[in-house]
């Protein structure tokens, strides 16, 4: 059986909705008018495709890929897991973008003004391409907490940012993890723009004790769903009726 | 108890945040050295077949602001209507077209501009043809989950009058925010496209 088929429906109420007004600045950049519901056509049902080949090798080494005088500071972590799909087969080939502040919870960008200092050797970017299983890791530093202008005293918890690009532009997606045990996930109002504690959890890493590098790093595990397909199996029978 | 169904859940999407570019345009904020080329910048070279066009335009959010750190991404088809992409069963698509580019919004005037060629049109579901298109995705600080919209081209008025995916929206008032206005600039024929997200003027966005 292929999964060749239109995508699973987005389920609007795993994700976060539009308008969430504790996470200010979404309040006028929501869509008021309802989404037009449209059936995959070949433009949605195709994507871009990244080759191996457009991959540095220290492109999943942020402790590498920028560093000028020696490493980045911080806690040095692997981070690892599968792309996979709603049908839970591995999605391979996908192109992972990451990106995340320093160790104090700095971003290398130049509108950022947060106090923290800036490491000389991190950039904070990375990306990877999954291997045929939906694999994929890379190694860099655990990034800090932050403040940031929402309310007068809003952190955000350590996390790291995610654009995944599947087989579709249907499952283009970008999101964040987190890490497992961080208290500052709950009190976090981008974190909570999803209504559903297990959707959360979804997105929290697990500490991957058995798989920690002896003396040198500790590993999380974060697995990344895109949306499945319907299997053509059906549609075909359907369309010679 | 009955069977299970053994389906995953979709990862839920999470705002890109105001620092998208790090991720996907390092260069352009100036973190140089990790890779030479961000990705997407560039869609057409001298080999690629189709009217050469420019895609511009704005993005707003509900006080008639303009987004100044949204990031762009279109996906398109070739000049004959075929995807770059192994999932395209009924041809081999322009070598010498990728169809996917990516621009970040212009840190000082919110513009977003792409060079591309024109696409040829694709079939619907039914086999009936849509008008030529192309896919536009926005992300940005404030986007909760990124925006599926369209663009459609203002010289296609036949075209887009037996557009089937046009067809669907039920208050015809708003088709136009769907269609990208034609001009002539530098010898190009350029296509405005400003998106809004909110208001009056609010875009159609889809549920694809």
């Amino acid at each position: 059986m292929t999964d060749n088929g239109s995508f699973y429906q987005r389920d609007r109420n795993w994700h976060p909705p539009a308008f969430t007004p504790s996470y200010k600045t979404s309040i006028l950049r929501s869509p008021q008018q309802p989404l037009l519901s449209l059936e995959n056509t070949i433009s949605e049902l195709t994507g871009p495709v990244f080759g191996h080949d457009r991959i540095g090798p220290l492109d999943n080494d942020l402790l590498r890929n920028f560093a000028k005088t020696g490493d980045p500071i911080g806690q040095r972590i692997v981070v690892y897991g599968r792309v996979l799909d709603e049908n839970a087969r591995p999605v391979p080939g996908a192109l992972l973008e990451f990106w995340q502040a320093n160790a104090g919870g700095r971003y290398r960008h130049k509108k950022e003004t947060y106090l923290a200092a800036i490491d000389p050797n991190f950039g904070g970017c990375g990306r990877v391409i999954t291997d045929e299983e939906g694999r994929y890791w890379f190694r860099t530093i655990k990034p800090g907490a932050y403040p940031w202008p929402n309310g007068v005293n809003d952190w955000r918890p350590a996390h790291i940012h995610f654009s995944v690009f599947g087989h579709a532009f249907a499952q283009r997606l970008i999101t964040q993890m987190y890490f497992e045990g961080d208290p500052m996930i709950w009190q976090d109002p981008i974190v909570a723009t999803i209504p559903d504690k297990a959707a959360i959890e979804q997105l929290i890493a697990a500490l991957d004790r058995q798989n920690t590098l002896p003396m040198d790093a500790l590993a999380y595990k974060f697995d990344i769903v895109l949306r499945g397909r319907r299997s053509t199996m059906f549609e075909n029978r359907m369309e010679g009726n | 108890m009955v069977q299970k169904l053994h389906l995953l859940k979709e990862s839920p999407s999470q705002t890109a945040g105001p620092y998208v570019h790090i991720g996907t345009n390092p260069n352009w904020v100036e973190i140089t050295g990790v890779w030479q080329e961000d990705l997407g910048l560039v869609l057409v070279g001298p080999e690629t077949k189709g009217e050469r066009i420019v895609i511009r335009g704005r993005v707003f959010d509900g006080a008639g602001d303009t987004l100044k750190d949204a990031l762009i991404e279109i996906w398109q088809a070739d000049a004959d209507g075929l995807y770059n992409s192994p999932q395209e069963k009924r041809g081999k698509a322009d070598p010498n077209f990728v169809g996917w580019g990516r621009q970040p919004a212009d840190g000082a005037t919110g513009e977003y501009r792409f060079e591309t060629i024109k696409p040829g049109r694709v079939p619907y579901k039914d086999g009936r043809l849509m008008a030529p298109h192309i896919t536009v995705w926005i992300v940005a600080r404030g986007i909760n989950t990124g925006l599926h919209t369209r663009l459609y081209f203002s010289d296609e008025e036949v075209a887009n009058a037996e557009c089937p995916v046009l067809a669907r929206i039920a208050h015809k008032a708003r088709v136009p925010t769907l269609i990208a206005t034609r001009a002539e600039e530098n010898g190009l024929p350029t296509y405005t496209f400003d998106i809004h997200i909110q208001g009056e003027k609010e875009t159609v966005f889809f549920d694809i």
